[in-house]
């Protein structure tokens, strides 16, 4: 458990693994713009786009944010944010999914 | 069971005397000294927002808009709701009683970040000054909800200020909400396991997750309204490629379980004050504590029941009506395990349980009367009528403020050594239950009869009841008004309060002193016995595990 503890630590404070990562999301932003000038049709332009920004997300989150290094009662709250955000989106789109559906006859 | 010994001079060291300079105060990262801090941030615009409802009543005592034009009347509503709902309710019991006693409730010197705390007071108070000033240099007319298209490309006004303000003060309730979560996970005493947890704090839980978890939402929405409004951006605005219903959507994902961070706090300070003064642990411990969970749950599946006539798919209604109606079953839970924990016990009539009873009828009938706007029929003939009005004040006002008036004057000896006069409280407990119920109860019968909210109008048959709700609004402001007299004036003139003097059971009565120590307890307690265990009073709550030695200051490293 000690030693456990002493890697985070160790993985959290090193400099050259936050440049790292600020490269990384660099060489994302530069993708995400390429791909805005690309002429995809537009479902694959948005799936490429929130691709590329989930990948940049969870690297924030998992790196910056120490999610990586943290217990598991860390990683169930920032699931849980995720699993929210899926509620959101679920509901409100089935709302938008079915606004013109016709009402069943009889009802 | 020892106490703290050490004294200056002849008095005890306490969060109150141990340094007494301004900037102690405005710097200070006590969870009690912050505690009180937001107390008298929230009483502020408790008295702002009630000074926009007072004129919002006399507008309304008469059928014709003979005080102010619409356009003022507009803006009146509006300052009472924002300041109402995100100054007042919303921070309400959680950033103020919570603050003060949910680490003593716990057993832990302080809240997991207290800068952290100090920080959400500042966005809170800069937020407050904010949302003021936009109210006051010409006021905005959106109402609460700020409402797209017409916030984002029509109201004049400073729109965008109060927004800044609006999220400020969101990212101020976050900051309460994670530190609540780390501390109950991290810093509870040894011994002080979940179910030994007194109720309030599985409540301010609940409410911590829903603070987490939705307000990031109604912060970044209201964030797109400024962006449209200022840069023109179509997010909400149809007329740019935008969608109002989409705004409505975002909002009310955190705006309706925001009720519950109004509402949940207060049924734990209900749950506390009624196994005090009926003297006995609070019946179906388990279930209302776990009740506290599911209404924090279910109530982010129940949005779209404000959106029933708004354009919103009617399949997407006939779901979240029915899960809408799924949210009574753990308020009734409640509610029900209340009665049962009264019933057989030996109850005290004390001022915190007369505005406990009077929270339990107010919540019932606002309870009950969601039920109608849940049902999609009714719901088409109530929307936007004065029925929601009195709907959501029976909530707000009668269970929220209610709980937070009965959580004021039970944890006021331990908050200031004092104790109030008890006649003068019940009395102002009575005013504001009767007044209460004047002003409100006719507002049912006008929004059956089809009053809409929100005009400064009416038609002349709507006149006695609207009398009526003024006269009662006038009784309920005296109510308000007579604690701030004697709660101000026994800080002086007050008995000097002993340091458990409702004879309760918890941490916060049993071993702190009657001021706590800014450190709240000497040595960490070892909590021995379950929450409101008045079946064996003569067993402590809890122990110190060797002889404790005198205090001497400066805070120590045990614990």
């Amino acid at each position: 458990m000690a030693a456990h503890s002493h890697e985070e630590h160790t993985h959290a404070q090193r400099v050259s693994f936050y440049a790292k990562t600020l490269w990384v999301l660099m060489v994302l932003l530069v993708v995400t713009v390429w791909a805005g000038f690309l002429k995809l049709p537009d479902w694959l332009g948005i799936a490429v786009a929130l691709t590329i920004a989930v990948t940049k997300a969870t690297i924030v989150i998992m790196n910056f944010m120490h999610v990586r290094f943290s217990s598991k009662l860390a990683w169930l709250f920032a699931g849980a944010g995720f699993f929210w955000l899926i509620i959101m989106f679920a509901f409100a789109f089935a709302d938008y999914a079915s606004r013109h559906w016709e009402p069943v006859q009889g009802w | 069971m020892a106490t703290i010994t050490a004294q200056t001079g002849t008095e005890r060291i306490n969060y109150l005397n141990v340094r007494t300079t301004v900037a102690s105060w405005l710097l200070t990262l006590d969870h009690k000294r912050i505690g009180i801090l937001y107390l008298l941030g929230i009483t502020l615009f408790f008295f702002l927002g009630s000074l926009a409802a007072a004129a919002i009543r006399l507008e309304l005592a008469t059928p014709k808009g003979d005080l102010m034009t619409s356009d003022t009347y507009n803006k009146m509503f509006t300052i009472h709701g924002v300041l109402m709902i995100f100054f007042f309710l919303i921070p309400s019991i959680p950033a103020s009683f919570g603050n003060f006693v949910l680490p003593m409730m716990i057993g832990a010197r302080d809240v997991a970040f207290p800068r952290l705390n100090l920080l959400s007071w500042y966005f809170y108070m800069i937020g407050g000054v904010l949302a003021t000033i936009a109210l006051l240099k010409g006021g905005i007319d959106t109402g609460w909800t700020f409402y797209t298209p017409y916030s984002s490309a029509f109201a004049k006004g400073e729109v965008s200020l109060a927004i800044v303000g609006v999220f400020l003060v969101g990212f101020s309730s976050i900051f309460t909400g994670i530190n609540f979560l780390v501390t109950i996970h991290k810093m509870r005493a040894p011994g002080m396991t979940w179910f030994r947890l007194p109720l309030f704090v599985w409540a301010m839980y609940a409410t911590s997750l829903i603070q987490v978890l939705g307000t990031p939402v109604v912060a970044i929405t209201l964030l797109l309204v400024a962006v449209e409004r200022t840069f023109g951006i179509g997010i909400f605005d149809p007329n740019r490629g935008g969608d109002p219903i989409l705004f409505q959507h975002l909002f009310w994902f955190y705006s309706h379980p925001a009720v519950y961070i109004m509402i949940l706090p207060g049924m734990g300070v209900i749950s506390e004050v009624i196994a005090t003064f009926s003297r006995r642990r609070v019946f179906g411990y388990h279930f209302v504590a776990f009740s506290s969970l599911a209404i924090a749950i279910i109530g982010f599946l129940v949005w779209g029941h404000h959106m029933f006539s708004t354009g919103q798919s009617i399949y997407a209604g006939i779901v979240f009506s029915f899960l809408t109606f799924l949210v009574a079953i753990p308020s009734a839970i409640k509610t029900f395990n209340w009665m049962a924990t009264i019933w057989k016990g030996r109850v005290h009539w004390e001022a915190p349980m007369i505005y406990a009873l009077g929270f339990l009828g107010l919540f019932v009938i606002g309870g009950l009367t969601g039920l109608h706007l849940a049902s999609l029929a009714t719901n088409v003939h109530l929307t936007d009528t004065y029925f929601v009005v009195a709907h959501f004040h029976y909530v707000m006002v009668g269970g929220a403020i209610m709980a937070y008036m009965a959580a004021l004057h039970y944890w006021w000896p331990k908050m200031t050594g004092r104790m109030y006069p008890q006649s003068w409280a019940k009395l102002a407990a009575l005013m504001v239950f009767v007044g209460f119920n004047l002003t409100f109860f006719p507002q049912f019968i006008l929004g059956y009869m089809g009053m809409p909210r929100r005009y400064h109008s009416y038609p002349e048959e709507w006149w006695a009841l609207n009398l009526l709700s003024s006269a009662g609004a006038s009784i309920l402001g005296l109510g308000y008004l007579l604690p701030a007299i004697y709660l101000v004036w026994s800080l002086k003139y007050g008995r000097i309060a002993e340091k458990n003097p409702w004879g309760a059971r918890g941490l916060e009565w049993e071993v702190v002193d009657t001021l706590p120590h800014p450190h709240n307890f000497e040595r960490t307690p070892i909590v021995t016995r379950p929450a409101y265990d008045y079946a064996h009073p003569e067993e402590p709550t809890a122990i110190f595990p060797a002889p404790r030695p005198a205090y001497v200051g400066g805070g120590g490293k045990d614990g």
